[in-house]
Formats: structure tokens, C-alpha cells, sequence
């Protein structure tokens, strides 16, 4: 008689080694686990939309030959400056503090040289920064470490932060081993202690305070700096309705995939929504309130190519912008330093644990010696050659949809490969004319 | 002494006036008709000195900058937010967050605060001659904050380095808030305050709070405390 063969292990789904490791380390320390980045689980992105192109119906424009406008203006609803950039992709809000300086200089310079803006963080703004920033935008956060009338006054925009796509609901916490005499001495704490970011706004609390707080901002600055109010991906139609009435010029949204520098796994992968089903809910607030391309939009969370910024502005926004892309541009998980990720325990393209200060790429790390890894001249050049390609590569889909420029772009110009993107952005499931769940929100 | 009449100006056009006149440093000035205005003298930053007669709505004179600004009246929330530098003076009550996140300067309050004054204070001075409500000073970090009345609820909520001085009664304090020892700077630093807000107290007749410094690192032991 034949043996009966032998089955293979099977592996849980339910308790996969992945989870399994967890739980025991868990266990293994009593305290939840802490790291940076976004959310590195599966969710429904832009992959899952293609373009459909030009066609029968549809006149395509020569690639090499006809333009394609890539130019924005942030803030025309009521500040007497708006901002101009030359191309829709613009550099988020990181701090000084997560990041080193040579790091915030590259952001700034690549910025510049791209035509386009980059974001202070929580912190306050460095010299380095406003110095290499054409166009600086000035986060005003609930901790309000470093903020002062001079510094709002230099910014070129102001972003009052509500909340962030990694956190929605939640502050931040810069760990005592990146704090060094100059990151304290710009938020007023003693040196090597944990900062806590707050959660929420120290003097107002809904959005009929913050319209006051906005118009004592515009008080300040003379009425001639962009307003941006930024949330994470929680609610966007009501979130982005309510930052419409409190007065904001321009909301920024933030996906769940969008980066922190710090905080807990279990807050990063749970709480949110994913990027591709935010964008539809807040272009639908701002057409019901007569103000789509009036309160510009800017989509954040897990952008990465142009293919991305094509489709987030063919679902409606005005803008992206990039956090977690940008660094990898500048240098953070390079393979080249994959003996020293191997040290740490992680390799390149996984390292998370950027509140330790240990980056061996120099980016995430107040240490003098990790971070003269970083030039920032060099740095800068990678991130222009970067949001070049992305530019480029927006432009080409825009083109093959027959656009000439960028922001003509429209949910008509794409399909969803799954049920789930095709619900989340509102467009036609491949091969059908079925949008799932229209009707509400 | 100039007037300025809010039943007839504009509010752009009184900041912008303030404010060019304070960057100049020009002499005095009377705001009169307030009537609950918000954002009424903000940004100001040269040493003049403005009195408002009256009544003020949220955040009057926010961020100030070496002016000395003088209400007649309450003020409501977040007076003196981020105030860098300079003088500012409450008559009567203050609403919640006075002198939120403040950096410097001096705030003196002569009637009341409500909840969550001085919170998240980063070097301001505050006297209030009268009570102040719950919450207050959470997550302050650097200044003074004295008080002549009574104190509410959580006092010094995880407070970093900012000193606290009460001479009545406080309800409860905030994690990591403990009563320390009064020591000779102390006194001195609390004599210098009382004199400069034209309060009518001893030093000796406060108690002193301040952090007890065992939450500045997290630690997985201390999660009960928050």
C-alpha cells in the first residue's frame, strides 16, 4: 500500500510569521511598536486606475511637439500673493528635527531648481531652509515649536496643520535621542527629553474658532499669504467643506500612505483612508460649494510617479505632494548602504525606524557624522532629476488624453481595474459603464 | 494720543495702522468702540503703547512684539497668543488659552481666566490677580504662571519647565505636576512679577508647582500616568 504523502507546513493566514513575530516581540518588550513612514499594507491605489488614451473620439497631441501646461497657482481665493509654481508637485511638510539640515537644504534647493515649493514641519523654519527655498510654506502646528510673527512673515504661505494621513487624530513624538542643543533650542525644551507634538490646536477647537484664527493670521501677514488647512484622510467631504468655511485658501489632503516621522504601527496601518478614496469625497465638497479650482486641492499620501500625479489630478485635485518619494530621491534607503541597514537589523527599502536617529543614509538623524552623508548639492540635483521625470511622465499621459495642460485632465480620462478603486474614485469599473456606489459617501 | 473709532475703522485698516505705527515707534494710541472685535491689535512689533476701551473678542494682540497693549475690559480666547515680547494688560476676565504658546513678554490679567491658561506656554510671564480654570498650563514648558486665586482641575498637566505659583487653593494637579520647594530665586523671581503687575501679595503666601520630570522620556512603566 502507498504511503500517504506528506502535507507541506502550512503557514496562518490569520497568524502569518509576520504577525507572529509581533506578537512576540510584543511580548518580548511590553510597548508598542514606533516607527516612521506610511502605511505599507495593500490598500487600493493608483495602480488599480489605468487612462484610457486617446481614440475615435478623443484627438491625442503630439508628444514631442504640442504643449502641455504644468503650471499652478495656490491661493487665489483671498490672499493678495498667491503662490506660482511651475510644475503641480510640490515638496510636504518634514521638520527640522526628524530631518537633519543637510537633508531640509536638498529639499529646498531641488525644490527651487524644479520651480515648485517645499514645507517647513514642526520645529520651526531653519535658516538653511528659507535661504535655499524660493517659495517656502510655513506649517503652523498645534505645538507651535519655533513659531514667531518674523518667520510667518517670511514664509511665502501658511499651512495650518489639522491633521496628517499616517495620524489622523493623533500628534507626534520626536524621541530624546534626536534632540539635540539646536533642535531644543528652537522649540524651547531642554535638551535630550522626548517632544511631544501635540494632537490638537492649543487655542481653537472647531472650525468656527478657526476661522478666527485665520483671520488673525491674515492680520498678521497682511492678508497676502496663502491660507492652506491640512488634514489627514479621515472625513473629505466633510473635512474639506468645513476647511472651506473656515476661510482656507487651499486644502491640502493627506492619504494614509502619506509618511511621519514617528509613530505608532498601529496607528499608521489602522486608522485613515487610503489616498485614492479621498480625493472623489473632497472634489465633491469643493463642486457643491461652487469653489473647485477657487480653493485649490493638493493630494498627498504615497505618490510616486507620474502615472500618480496624472491621476490624482484627473480625479480633481490641483496639486500633489511628496514626502516619503522625495527622500528616497535624496538618498534615504539607498542600497549603497546595505551592510549598514544589515547592522541594524532591517535592509534598504524597508528601514522604518527613523525616530532613532540612526539613519545610515543621514536623513533621518540628528548625528553629525551620519548626516555629512548627505550633500546637498548633489541631493538637490537627484530630486529636480526626479520631479522632472515626474513632470515629464504626467505630461505624456496628459497629452495621450489629448490635454493641453495638465489640469484638463478629468475622471472621463479614466478606468478602475477593481470594484473597490472603481467605488473609491468614481470612475468606470474596465470594460463597463458601472461606477459602484454612487450616491453618497 | 491718537483715536481710532472701531465703529468707523475697519479692522485691516486699524492693524495696518498699528502696526505701521508700532514698526516706527510712534507714540500712543486709544482704540475705542471695540465691541467683542477679534484679532484687534495683533502683530504688532515696536514699543508703543496702544489702551483699548472696551470689550475684545479672540486672540487681541496675538503675537505682540515689545508693544504695550491695555484693555479696559475682558478679552476672549487666546489673548496674547505667541506673544514674543513686550506688555499686554486685562482689566477685567480672560476667556480660555491666555497667553497660549507665548514666548515672552508679560501678560497680566486683573480679573479672571478661564480654562487653559497659559497652555503650552514657551517663556511668558503670567500674572492673574484672580483664578484661572482647569487645564492650565498643560504642556507648558518655560516662563511663569501666578496666580492670586485659586487654581481648577489638572494644574500643570505635563508640564515641562515652566514654574507655577498659586497662593489659594488648587483642585487637583496634572501628571507629572508635583509642589516644589520655594527656594530664595524663586522668591525672587515671583517678588519681580507681583511688583511689575501691581499685585498686592507677598511671595511667601504662594506655593510653588513645577514638573516632577519623570515623564521627559516615554517609558512603558509610566503609561498609567497619562
Amino acid at each position: 500500500m502507498d504511503k500517504t504523502p506528506p502535507l507541506p507546513p502550512r503557514d496562518s493566514w490569520t497568524f502569518s510569521p509576520d504577525v507572529n513575530a509581533e506578537i512576540r516581540r510584543a511580548a518580548a518588550t511590553g510597548i508598542y511598536d514606533i516607527r516612521g513612514g506610511g502605511a505599507k499594507r495593500r490598500v487600493p491605489h493608483f495602480d488599480d486606475l489605468l487612462f484610457l488614451g486617446a481614440s475615435m473620439s478623443r484627438y491625442p497631441l503630439e508628444g514631442y511637439r504640442e504643449k502641455c501646461g504644468t503650471n499652478v497657482t495656490l491661493g487665489t481665493r483671498f490672499a493678495k500673493k498667491p503662490i506660482e509654481l511651475k510644475i503641480p508637485i510640490t515638496i510636504a511638510g518634514m521638520s527640522f528635527g526628524s530631518l537633519s539640515g543637510p537633508a531640509k537644504e536638498a529639499l529646498g534647493r531641488g525644490a527651487t531648481m524644479a520651480g515648485t515649493s517645499t514645507t517647513t514641519g514642526d520645529g520651526g523654519m531653519t535658516e538653511e531652509e528659507r535661504g535655499h527655498s524660493q517659495t517656502l510654506v510655513y506649517q503652523y502646528l498645534p505645538s507651535r515649536y519655533g513659531m514667531n510673527p518674523d518667520d510667518l512673515r517670511r514664509a511665502d504661505a501658511i499651512e495650518i496643520v489639522v491633521g496628517q494621513g499616517a495620524k489622523p487624530g493623533g500628534g507626534g513624538m520626536l524621541l530624546g535621542q534626536k534632540i539635540t542643543e539646536r533642535v531644543a533650542g528652537m522649540r524651547n525644551l531642554p535638551e535630550g527629553i522626548d517632544q511631544r507634538s501635540a494632537c490638537r490646536h492649543p487655542d481653537w477647537t472647531g472650525p468656527d474658532d478657526l476661522e478666527i484664527k485665520i483671520l488673525e493670521l491674515r492680520e498678521i501677514t497682511g492678508w497676502e499669504k496663502p491660507i492652506y488647512i491640512k488634514v489627514g484622510g479621515a472625513r473629505p467631504y466633510y473635512d474639506t467643506a468645513l476647511a472651506v468655511k473656515a476661510g482656507a485658501d487651499v486644502v491640502v489632503l493627506d492619504g494614509m500612505q502619506g509618511g511621519t516621522a514617528a509613530t505608532q504601527d498601529v496607528f499608521i496601518e489602522h486608522v485613515g483612508q487610503p489616498t485614492l478614496a479621498c480625493i472623489r469625497p473632497a472634489v465633491k465638497a469643493l463642486q457643491d460649494l461652487g469653489m473647485h479650482r477657487k480653493v485649490q486641492l493638493i493630494v498627498s499620501g504615497g505618490i510616486r510617479t507620474g502615472a500618480d500625479v496624472a491621476k490624482a489630478l484627473a480625479m480633481g485635485a490641483d496639486a500633489v505632494s511628496i514626502g516619503s518619494a522625495a527622500l528616497i530621491a535624496i538618498g534615504e534607503n539607498d542600497p549603497r548602504w546595505g551592510k549598514e541597514y544589515d547592522a541594524l537589523g532591517t535592509t534598504p527599502d524597508a528601514y522604518d525606524d527613523w525616530h532613532e536617529g540612526k539613519d545610515p543614509a543621514g536623513i533621518t538623524t540628528q548625528d553629525p557624522e551620519l548626516m555629512k552623508r548627505v550633500d546637498p548639492v548633489d541631493a538637490a540635483r537627484r530630486l529636480h532629476n526626479y520631479l522632472s521625470v515626474l513632470t515629464l511622465e504626467c505630461q505624456t499621459l496628459a497629452r495621450a488624453c489629448g490635454k493641453s495642460h495638465v489640469h484638463n485632465l478629468e475622471p472621463e480620462d479614466l478606468c478602475a481595474l477593481t470594484i473597490e478603486a472603481a467605488a473609491m474614485a468614481g470612475v468606470p469599473l474596465a470594460g463597463t459603464n458601472w461606477i459602484p456606489g454612487q450616491g453618497g459617501f | 494720543m491718537r483715536t481710532i473709532d472701531m465703529a468707523t475703522t475697519p479692522l485691516r485698516d486699524l492693524n495696518s495702522t498699528l502696526q505701521a505705527a508700532a514698526a516706527s515707534g510712534e507714540g500712543q494710541w486709544e482704540i475705542v468702540n471695540p465691541k467683542g472685535s477679534h484679532a484687534v491689535a495683533v502683530g504688532l512689533d515696536g514699543p508703543i503703547a496702544v489702551t483699548i476701551k472696551g470689550s475684545t473678542g479672540y486672540y487681541c494682540a496675538g503675537m505682540n512684539k515689545a508693544a504695550k497693549i491695555h484693555v479696559t475690559g475682558s478679552v476672549g480666547p487666546g489673548v496674547a497668543e505667541n506673544m514674543m515680547s513686550g506688555h499686554v494688560i486685562i482689566e477685567g476676565d480672560a476667556s480660555q488659552y491666555a497667553g497660549a504658546t507665548g514666548h515672552g513678554g508679560l501678560l497680566v490679567i486683573k480679573g479672571n481666566a478661564s480654562s487653559r491658561c497659559g497652555i503650552s506656554m514657551k517663556g511668558i510671564d503670567i500674572v492673574v490677580h484672580g483664578n484661572i480654570g482647569h487645564m492650565s498650563a498643560f504642556m507648558a514648558q518655560s516662563g511663569n504662571l501666578v496666580v492670586l486665586g485659586d487654581a481648577g482641575d489638572a494644574l500643570g498637566d505635563s508640564l515641562y519647565e515652566a514654574r507655577l505659583f498659586v497662593r489659594g487653593s488648587v483642585k487637583s494637579l496634572g501628571a507629572d505636576c508635583v509642589e516644589k520647594e520655594m527656594r530664595p530665586e524663586h522668591v525672587e523671581i515671583l517678588r519681580d512679577l507681583l511688583d511689575r503687575s501691581g499685585a498686592e501679595a507677598k511671595p511667601e503666601e504662594f506655593k510653588r508647582y513645577g514638573s516632577a520630570r519623570q515623564l521627559y522620556n516615554f517609558h512603558v512603566d509610566n503609561a498609567g500616568a497619562y
